[in-house]
């Protein structure tokens, strides 16, 4: 029996999709190349914030993700029991710290921006900010504390919302990898080819993070994903010192200007296995996956900074990942504008954890026409905003009208150095 | 003058620096440890000479001889305290960011090589299964008790049992004895099937390696002396006591390892000593992109050339053969890393001696590699990973409740391997239970356990302290964080 959805990619993203199908009645089959919840989703963290995003559409659907994690933090340990590796949805709050006047000015600007768009954001003084975090640096002159800021174990959660999904009938394959599309005859998608033989559907969803442009290439169209790298460090478990999610905010007054999106430097927190993790670095240096010592200095030296007792802390594992980059800084989440049958739910970049619970509602709410939660519009595929990142090279295949990559080499494979 | 940098100072090392420097080279020589030596020649500190110290190591006089050497050759730089905590790979070549000083110092000297060649010996450390009560205090890996017993003279403890597999709880159970503890009993996993397909399959080998039957047949000889029964086809698969060791579960084990019922016996015993096999240190070579075997040895040609540019192996990470197998292994790379010809001269012998050797470590992997029946041996409440007590019977329920049999998942759920060791003691045996291949999927993401890019814990303040090289960002306009 052909699926009615085969959702590409079994990532975080990729699981809150076939939940959301398959609870809404589709008959939904998952397929990845390696295993599930192992690719980006385990190379990252799971924050999930407000404190790091200005008022737009990024910030609209993380606002509903955040009630949507805490919905399916009760949902998902009732439905699969206590014994289920549990998600770790922790609503520990953020607090981010600046050290100088300007810094502070440019905060404060900000905060007013989201507080304006529903975000709670509240200013404290220093004094109140070592109330909250006793070991921070002396050097903090003030902070603002976002309450709302919470956090989940992604590989658990992905593995959750996998679970759920099959409770609700969906197949989850691992280790077929999609190669290539099915077509119909009059140029509709059908389905998908995979190493593991074809299989049929009615719709296929690219969630397949960093290299969902080369799957949306195989399949016959683009999409402008393209990997974006981050590195974490762990530290070996300790005594938690460390209350809530820290970073410095000083970085937003040196390089961005007013309305922007604030970047996230080294989010400083504790987990509940003891240790600390700061990360994360953002590099574009397509999949390559070779350490750079500077670049763990220089995430080291902010983590000190804003907590100089952590020098003395022992960092046991550094590991990377490749977050799904978007020109724009939006996911992309609806259909294809030209290939009949072919959807997205993709390029979340640093917060696919945090919009996956919304990005799966979303598309399920559009592929089977029911209300959705927010305005799709923001998240279409065929927005302006990504118009012009059409590679030159994709074209009209003659009769089909069915456009095709003939370029193997841009996108990310172009970029990968290994 | 070309330099070559050789990590690690154990039997391969030793020898490939004064190769190395005797085929012209400047060379660097880099040991985390404060002395020269390795695994097979961990000493005293010098000022603790040992009258008897012949005895408790094997080939004393070419570990002198060496150390001297390298102590005289003008070219050679020693740096002992010398941790390489990672290694980044360039478009040109290999740079190393390497730690001196003591290991838990504050403030630790950073040194940064980026040498023409490198020499990869990091050798190996014994590889330990689980078995119920195999945390309690009064349990060491052979490896451990061995460096207690060469480096400080301590016996683990007055009554001890030797177990796992391998020719080479022979010197543990050998050095256990000279320091004085009586060692009741050596137990081998593997079977005399085993044993004779391994080791009598090819006699004329094993008198080709007849330095390596001599040594063997030395051991054997003090078992006997002491009167310390080696029992093939047995395993220790349970220790007991109350917050110590004070008895461990003996059991005859088919040809697959499992346990034979019926034939548990329990030995009273203050002490147990286990290995299993080795696990190479290869995270070096891994992050240098060095290919490997599917036996995850890294893999080199006749010259002891790997498959990265620039960049040679020798010793234990490239399988495991004894300190003669790495002894020439490493004089043949040495050679061919300051760029002379391993196809003449003391190269050559070394070569020869290094197939000789090679022989002997298929024949360790024929006779005693680890076979899966172990599993057998565990109970639902055996701890797997001991930093993080993730105990086997809950590894099984993540695995059946997630639905995932791959070992990042079933780390990241059931906390396996997430601790200070990172994987270093559980991760091949989480694997080996979870069973079915690793996904391939590709670079970065390939979940092997052997992928560490920070090769041990750094300090952040000494991260912090990394001098600022600004040529190595390959794209400057990015901000690094
Ligand atoms: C260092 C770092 C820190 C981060 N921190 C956070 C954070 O704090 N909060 C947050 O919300 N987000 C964070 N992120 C981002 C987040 O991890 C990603 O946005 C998210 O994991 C993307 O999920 P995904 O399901 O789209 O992709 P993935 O998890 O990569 O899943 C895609 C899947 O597609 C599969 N696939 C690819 N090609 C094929 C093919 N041809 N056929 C079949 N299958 C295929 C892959 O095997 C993979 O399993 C971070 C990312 C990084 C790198
Ligand atoms: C218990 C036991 C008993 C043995 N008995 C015998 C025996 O009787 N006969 C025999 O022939 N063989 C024996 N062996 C095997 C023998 O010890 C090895 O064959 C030999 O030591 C391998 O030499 P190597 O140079 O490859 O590695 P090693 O001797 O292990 O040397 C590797 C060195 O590299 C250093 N190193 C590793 N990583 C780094 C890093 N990142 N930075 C800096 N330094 C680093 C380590 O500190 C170490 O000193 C025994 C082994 C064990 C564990």
């Amino acid at each position: 029996m052909a699926a009615d959805v085969v959702i590409v990619g079994a990532g975080i993203v990729g699981a809150a999709c076939a939940r959301a199908l398959a609870r809404a009645g589709a008959r939904v089959t998952v397929l990845d190349r390696g295993a599930a919840a192992s690719a980006t989703s385990a190379h990252g963290e799971g924050n999930l914030l407000v404190s790091d995003k200005g008022p737009g559409p990024e910030l609209e659907l993380a606002k509903v993700s955040l009630h949507g994690w805490a919905r399916l933090a009760d949902e998902l340990a009732d439905e699969l029991g206590p014994r289920f590796p549990s998600i770790e949805h922790e609503a520990k709050g953020g607090l981010v710290v600046v050290t100088s006047a300007d810094g502070l000015d440019g905060l404060r600007g900000f905060a007013e921006t989201q507080r304006a768009a529903g975000v709670e954001a509240v200013e404290v003084s220093a004094e109140r900010a070592r109330g909250l975090e006793p070991d921070l640096a002396a050097g903090v002159v003030g902070a603002v504390y976002y309450p709302q800021d919470a956090q989940v174990q992604p590989v658990a959660a992905a593995e959750a919302l996998l679970a759920s999904a099959r409770r609700a009938g969906a197949v989850v394959r691992t280790g077929a990898e999609v190669t290539g599309p099915l077509l119909g005859a009059d140029g509709r998608l059908t389905g998908v080819v995979t190493t593991q033989g074809e299989v049929p559907a009615g719709d296929v969803v690219v969630a397949a993070g960093p290299w969902s442009a080369e799957v949306a290439e195989r399949l016959g169209s683009w999409i402008p994903v393209r990997p974006r790298r981050g590195m974490v460090l762990v530290t070996t478990p300790m005594e938690q010192r460390i209350r809530h999610k820290v970073y410095d905010g000083d970085y937003f007054a040196a390089t961005q200007s007013a309305g922007a999106e604030l970047q996230t430097s080294a989010v400083i927190e504790s987990t509940r296995g003891g240790t600390v993790l700061i990360g994360s670095s953002r590099e574009q240096v397509g999949f390559d996956d070779r350490l750079r010592a500077a670049v763990l200095a220089e995430m080291a030296r902010r983590a000190v900074a804003v907590f100089p007792f952590l020098a003395r802390t022992n960092v046991m594992r550094s590991y990377l990942g490749f977050r799904p980059y978007m020109p724009d800084h939006l996911p992309a989440i609806g259909p294809d504008p030209e290939l009949d049958g072919l959807w997205f739910a993709t390029g979340h970049e640093g917060a696919g954890v945090g919009l996956a619970p919304a990005t799966g509602d979303l598309l399920a709410a559009t592929m089977l026409r029911l209300a959705p939660a927010v305005d799709p519009s923001a998240y279409a595929v065929d927005r302006p905003t990504l118009r012009n990142h059409r590679p030159a090279d994709v074209s009209d295949v003659q009769g089909t009208g069915v456009t095709r990559a003939s370029d193997t080499s841009r996108g990310a494979r172009g970029e990968a150095r290994t | 003058m070309r330099h070559v940098v050789v990590v690690g100072a154990g039997p391969a090392g030793l020898a490939a620096a004064r190769a190395a420097a005797d085929g012209g080279a400047r060379v660097t020589l880099l040991d985390s440890a404060d002395g020269l030596g390795g695994q097979y020649w961990r000493h005293m500190p010098a000022e603790r000479p040992a009258e008897r110290e012949h005895l408790l190591h094997h080939r004393w006089t070419t570990f002198g001889e060496l150390r001297d050497a390298l102590a005289a050759h003008p070219a050679v730089t020693v740096v002992p305290s010398a941790q390489v905590w990672s290694l980044e790979r360039l478009e040109y070549g290999a740079r190393l960011n390497v730690l001196v000083g003591e290991p838990d110092g504050v403030g630790r000297e950073a040194l940064v090589l980026e040498p023409d060649a490198l020499v990869l010996a990091t050798g190996a450390h014994d590889r330990t299964l689980p078995f119920p009560g195999w945390q309690l205090p009064g349990v060491y890996s052979a490896g451990a008790a061995q460096a207690l017993a060469k480096g400080e003279r301590v016996a683990v403890g007055r009554r001890v049992v030797v177990a796992g597999a391998g020719p080479f709880l022979l010197p543990v159970a050998s050095s256990l004895l000279q320091t004085g503890a009586s060692v009741l009993g050596v137990h081998e996993a593997a079977g005399l099937g085993a044993l004779g397909r391994g080791w009598l399959s090819r006699p004329w080998e094993l008198a080709g390696a007849a330095g390596k039957a001599g040594e063997l047949a030395g051991y054997v000889r003090d078992l006997v002396r002491h009167r310390v029964p080696w029992r093939p086809g047995e395993a220790v698969i349970a220790a007991h006591g109350d917050g110590q060791v004070e008895a461990v579960t003996i059991a005859r084990l088919d040809e697959r390892w499992a346990r034979v019922p019926g034939t548990e016996r329990q030995v009273e015993a203050d002490a147990v000593c286990v290995s299993h096999g080795f696990t190479p240190r290869l995270e070096l070579a891994i992050a240098a992109g060095c290919a490997l075997s599917a036996s995850r040895f890294v893999v080199v040609d006749a010259a002891q050339a790997t498959s990265v540019a620039g960049v040679w192996a020798a010793g234990e990470i490239t399988g495991i053969g004894g300190a003669d197998a790495a002894l020439a292994e490493g004089a043949v790379a040495g050679t061919a890393a300051a760029g002379g010809d391993t196809g003449a001269g003391p190269a050559l012998v070394a070569g020869r001696a290094r197939t000789r050797a090679r022989g002997f470590a298929a024949r360790i992997e024929a006779a005693h590699g680890i076979r899966g029946g172990w599993v057998g041996w565990l109970r639902d409440d055996t701890a797997v990973c001991r930093c993080e007590e993730t105990t086997y019977g809950r590894i099984r329920e993540v695995a059946e409740l997630t639905g995932s049999r791959e070992t990042r998942s079933v780390k990241l759920t059931s906390r396996a391997g997430l601790g200070p060791c990172q994987a270093r003691m559980c991760g091949r045996t989480l694997q080996e239970l979870l069973g079915g291949p690793e996904p391939s999927l590709g670079t970065a993401l390939a979940p092997a356990v052997d992928r560490r890019p920070l090769v041990v814990p750094v300090r952040l303040g000494d991260l912090a302290a990394l001098p600022q090289r600004p040529q190595q960002s390959p794209n400057p306009q990015e901000n690094p964080t």
